[in-house]
């Protein structure tokens, strides 16, 4: 068959109101965010997501991306120590913010109590949303340490929170696993956090 | 996504000055604005970041409350005088989405957040809300999720929010700032319906900002709370949900709020089972009948006609809920 040859031209993909999209459109910012406790200067175009920022500009693999949506919590990262979810916060927003992935959960002794009661309980098959299972838990721990009531609280006015099954549960929906080792995970994080409740594990 | 510039207003003044440029948005916490970005429902040229703004939550002089816009959703429902006096506002914004998704979303972004069709999330698909005059793939599509009050022949998507839904039992009032100065407007007046024009969500002017939302004091002795229905235990939208504030005095309704949450293209204020509940009986067979009366107006598709029996359940449970707390 001939070929027919096509005059080209150099765009990038179609605006929404077919603007061709010139490279010459995009915007740079330079930012600076703490990440593990480390000062990072980068410089990011607008649409990168701190997900993308941390696992391909910063090499932070641990940091899984899921559904990329919102939807399953994989991508689960602190800023100042709330948990948030990474695929859909622009980098831009987190300009001078502490980041904490799971690469900075493990302490000077080694892996933080949470990691070695995943292990214990088996709180994971696959691994894939472990990272975000692990960070997500922490911040939880901090919200009921705080006293801040989940859908499942009886009493909204309670000072004191306590991390039964049922108020891990609702508080860690957010996370999905499709291994569906959610038993182990819920196991895992009773005995880390409602042990230091002093609840027993 | 489509490229953008992005800024960072420093005080609502400065907002509304940028947020006058062409093809602006403000960003709030972004879980649903880059989620549209990324699928090309929206694009916007500018993004306003106006989380930096006012975001405290300071007492009224006539006992209410008021919250600024960047508050976000966690800090709301974590906040002593909401979890003491507007349990319906914490427990519809602890309703909504997951922790992670709380902690990032402003208080204006709930209410200006985009409804969860799928027809309208999907570029392929027939949308006169996204593509005005298209159609509309909803109508004879898969609806169980949409609307069976004041929807339009044109749109029949609902209203995704839970924290509205409360907002609008609350009679919250939302203020507001533009290039022509600050004005106030009831929430329940903030979002319009469909009509002929399912592209025109609210009453904001281009380019006002939502700057805070001002809850008035319920009305006294009065319980209240809000219950969500939704095919999973956590984390899903509603199917119907009900936020209500209920005062019995001597077995007689004194005082009602009601918002529908789940059936409507807006938080669905009931106002006609209000009207039907003053002064009746505080029982079960009132609470239904003042349900039936609001959802006589209700218009099934072919999927979703089981949302009006759950409606009418829904709100005599919680009715019935608060009926005994107040006692």
């Amino acid at each position: 068959m001939p070929r027919t040859s096509h005059a080209f031209a150099p765009v990038l993909g179609r605006s929404r109101d077919s603007r061709p999209i010139q490279e010459t459109e995009r915007q740079v910012d330079h930012i600076a965010m703490r990440v593990n406790g480390a000062e990072v200067q980068v410089s990011v175009d607008p649409r990168t997501s701190l997900l993308d920022l941390l696992r391909e500009t910063l090499q932070l693999t641990g940091t899984k991306k899921g559904c990329d949506q919102g939807a399953c919590g994989a991508c689960t990262v602190l800023a100042d120590g709330e948990r948030i979810l990474s695929c859909l916060a622009l980098a831009v927003q987190y300009a001078g913010r502490e980041i904490t992935t799971v690469e900075g959960l493990a302490g000077p002794d080694g892996p933080h109590p949470l990691q070695r009661a995943f292990i214990d309980h088996d709180g994971f098959q696959c691994g894939y949303c472990t990272p975000g299972h692990l960070c997500s838990a922490v911040a939880m721990a901090a919200e009921a340490a705080r006293g801040v009531p989940s859908g499942v609280t009886a009493d909204l006015t309670a000072d004191r929170v306590v991390l039964d099954r049922d108020e891990i549960r609702e508080r860690m929906s957010g996370n999905l696993c499709r291994c569906g080792a959610h038993n182990g995970i819920v196991a895992a994080i009773a005995e880390t956090y409602a042990a230091a409740q002093g609840e027993g594990a | 996504m489509n490229p953008f510039s992005y800024a960072r207003a420093a005080d609502p003044a400065d907002a509304v000055r940028l947020g006058a440029a062409p093809r602006a948005a403000y960003l709030g916490g972004g879980t649903n604005l880059v989620d549209l970005m990324r699928r090309n429902v929206a694009a916007p040229a500018t993004l306003v970041d106006v989380t930096g703004l006012p975001a405290a939550i300071e007492e009224r002089p006539d006992g209410g409350l008021l919250i600024g816009a960047a508050a976000r959703n966690t800090a709301v429902a974590e906040h002593r005088a909401v979890r003491e006096r507007y349990p319906l506002l914490a427990r519809a914004i602890l309703a909504g989405g997951s922790a992670q998704i709380r902690n990032m979303a402003t208080v204006a972004g709930n209410i200006l957040q985009r409804t969860r069709c799928p027809y309208f999330y999907d570029v392929a698909s027939r949308c006169n809300k996204r593509d005005p005059g298209q159609g509309c793939d909803a109508i004879d599509g898969h609806n169980r999720d949409h609307a069976i009050l004041g929807a339009s022949p044109a749109c029949v998507a609902t209203h995704p929010s839970d924290m509205c839904v409360a907002l609008a039992a609350a009679d919250a009032v939302v203020h507001l700032r533009g290039a022509r100065g600050s004005r106030t407007l009831p929430l329940t007046e903030l979002h319009r319906l469909p009509g002929d024009h399912p592209e025109i969500e609210t009453e904001l002017e281009p380019g006002e900002l939502i700057t805070g939302v001002e809850l008035p004091p319920l009305p006294p002795g009065a319980a209240s709370g809000y219950r969500k229905v939704r095919d999973r235990a956590s984390y899903a939208f509603a199917l119907v949900s009900v936020a209500a504030a209920l005062r019995v005095e001597h077995g007689v309704v004194t005082a009602v709020r009601l918002a529908l949450g789940g059936v409507a293209p807006k938080p669905w204020r009931a106002r006609t089972a209000e009207q039907a509940l003053l002064g009746t009986p505080a029982d079960p067979e009132a609470f239904r009948a003042a349900a039936r009366a609001e959802l006589a107006a209700a218009v099934p598709l072919r999927h979703n006609a089981f949302k009006i029996e759950l409606a009418e359940r829904t709100v005599t449970a919680v009715l019935a809920d608060l009926a005994g707390e107040a006692r």
